[in-house]
């Protein structure tokens, strides 16, 4: 098996050091106990040791364990040389070996995974990648072994892009990393504040909201090629981006009219639609699953709350009813979910509602929390939030059993935008 | 300033004076010398009363608050800057200067929300000035939302001083 990263290829050139570092703060209670030893490589030493990536990435989702090299009784190499008993005692439920080859001028990476308690070799793949894809070939293997034992896919080998102020918002930037951090790309510098950074659908594409004309104004680029393109520059807001399920239009944010409206813009006509009609503030549209209807942030009943359109008819309905700020919604890839900003005693969480039963439940409990972007497969959320006078990255399960943070060495990051699966 | 200048006025009076009685011209001419320095004086001291009022106007526009403060969640122009915003009005109306009208917000709450609020305070501003006779053409609203705070920092106070609009 051969994975392409085409458009990593692309941006392979000026990919820079990790800025970001992970520090976990809560994990689930009774994670699954696993052992990625070191895998076999034979050649001078690689920038990159495949097996810590895949114990960290296992680590994060809060659901492993992994091992520590220093408590292993052995390296092996291969199923001969596997004493289950060894593993057994050592309490690890899993274990992931792994043989790196080059092959061909391309780095070939074969992984096994053993049930220590079936004492037996569960599952066995090989993929190969070049030189600047030895960590994606490390998150390929998170992804395969995560979702053997959970269930669930893996999102490791996604991605994120947020924005990064520097030196007291004297600069602008919007990046993009891995997941777990590394890999980060500037993809847009500006002296003028950048904002609202969102995904296309097809992973290949962000919308976002750039000031440099002096006014806000939304732009379209494209991640590989960094070819732009600016679809609004109407008087007053030009806010709050989002594509739609299909990638086809965009539910943005207008207030030509005298105060802000949602609206639609088909991307292939250039046609605008204004969806909300009402003299309060209507802004932070998300599409449901079904595109058929946008939840968007209103004021209108005097605190802003989460209501939703249907398109069709235009009906609006009110959605949240606990608390007296709720803000910026997004829907879980399941549908069930509305996770949002929250505020409870006065102090700004990031909660998820029962789309069905309306419970509300609070997920984080780290202050002046905002904007949070659910991975593709529903598991975890990532949020801005402050920590030690700093803007810095988040995530919490939408469980809320599983807590990390991503500190930034650099400026104050903020606005995540989980990217879809590749 | 106007005391400096009337003394200056003075002495190219007196210098005049003194060249006009060194000089050996008849007693007219001398007369008409001493008028014609008195009227340079008196001309440049009301000169030099001019500058000063127009400096004094100045200095006060530039004393007069350009920031105006609001509450969390609010765009509610408050009576103090109502007070100096008809003043701004007055100023607005005579030079017809155009202005623009940035409207922040504090870090609290979601920031394309804070864009909203931002923009509905500068708004409420721009309003108000209309309402005094200042043309809507001469004034556009801004907002950046929270992305520029007055202060850096988590506290009560440093929301306060947030939550505002400027005139520029």
């Amino acid at each position: 098996m051969r994975i392409v990263f085409m458009w990593l290829l692309l941006l392979s050139a000026s990919l820079c050091r990790a800025e970001l570092t992970i520090e976990i703060t809560q994990g689930v209670d009774n994670p699954t106990a696993i052992a990625v030893v070191p895998f076999r490589w034979q050649g001078r030493a690689l920038p990159e040791d495949l097996a810590a990536i895949i114990s960290q990435d296992l680590r994060r989702s809060g659901q492993f364990s992994p091992l520590a090299n220093k408590d292993m009784l052995a390296f092996p190499q291969d199923q001969a040389d596997v004493y289950y008993r060894d593993w057994r005692i050592l309490g690890s439920e899993f274990l992931l070996l792994g043989n790196l080859e080059l092959v061909d001028e391309r780095y070939q990476l074969t992984f096994e995974l053993y049930d220590v308690l079936l004492q037996k070799k569960v599952m066995r793949q090989t993929v190969d990648g070049d030189k600047a894809q030895l960590r994606d070939l490390a998150h390929f293997v998170s992804d395969k072994v995560y979702e053997f034992i959970t269930g669930i896919r893996g999102a490791f080998s996604t991605q994120m892009i947020y924005v990064e102020a520097l030196g007291g918002n004297k600069l602008y930037r919007l990046m993009l990393a891995d997941v777990d951090g590394a890999r980060e790309k500037v993809l847009l510098e500006s002296k003028q504040p950048l904002m609202s950074p969102s995904w296309s659908p097809d992973g290949k594409s962000v919308a976002y909201v750039s000031f440099e004309t002096g006014r806000p104004a939304i732009f379209r680029q494209q991640i590989a090629t960094a070819e732009r393109q600016q679809l609004t520059n109407f008087k007053g807001l030009n806010g709050a981006p989002v594509w739609s399920p299909d990638g086809d239009k965009l539910a943005l944010v207008l207030s030509k009219d005298g105060n802000p409206e949602i609206y639609t813009l088909d991307l292939v006509s250039g046609v605008f639609n204004r969806v909300t009609k009402h003299f309060a503030i209507d802004t932070e549209p998300n599409w449901t699953i079904d595109g058929k209807g946008i939840v968007f942030t209103s004021d209108r009943g005097g605190k802003p709350q989460i209501y939703q359109v249907t398109l069709a008819s235009g009906r609006v309905e009110r959605l949240t009813f606990e608390g007296d700020y709720n803000a910026r919604a997004r829907i879980s890839p399941d549908g069930k979910s509305l996770v949002m900003v929250h505020r409870n005693n006065g102090v700004f969480h990031i909660a998820a509602q029962d789309m069905v039963s309306g419970d509300i439940r609070v997920l984080t409990e780290t202050h002046l929390d905002e904007s949070p972007s659910i991975a593709p497969n529903g598991a975890m959320l990532m949020y801005a939030t402050k920590y030690q006078g700093k803007g810095i990255l988040a995530a919490v399960s939408l469980d809320a059993g599983v807590k990390f943070r991503l500190p930034s060495k650099l400026g104050d990051v903020r606005e995540p935008s989980w990217s879809p699966y590749f | 300033m106007l005391s400096k200048a009337i003394k200056q006025g003075l002495g190219l009076a007196l210098a005049m004076a003194v060249l006009a009685g060194c000089s050996t011209t008849d007693h007219n001419a001398e007369a008409d010398a001493a008028a014609a320095a008195e009227r340079a004086a008196a001309a440049q001291a009301a000169a030099a009363a001019d500058r000063a009022a127009l400096n004094a106007q100045a200095e006060a526009a530039a004393k007069l608050d350009t920031v105006f403060y609001f509450e969390f969640d609010s765009s509610v122009i408050n009576a103090e800057s109502r007070a100096t915003l008809l003043t701004h009005a007055e100023q607005l109306k005579s030079s017809g200067a155009s202005v623009r009208l940035e409207g922040h917000a504090d870090e609290r709450g979601t920031r394309e929300y804070n864009m909203a609020l931002g923009e509905r305070r500068a708004n409420a501003v721009r309003d108000f000035l209309t309402l005094q006779g200042v043309s809507r053409s001469m004034m556009e609203s801004i907002s950046y939302g929270e992305e520029y705070p007055a202060v850096v920092g988590s506290g009560d106070s440093s929301y306060a001083q947030n939550r505002r609009v400027e005139l520029k």
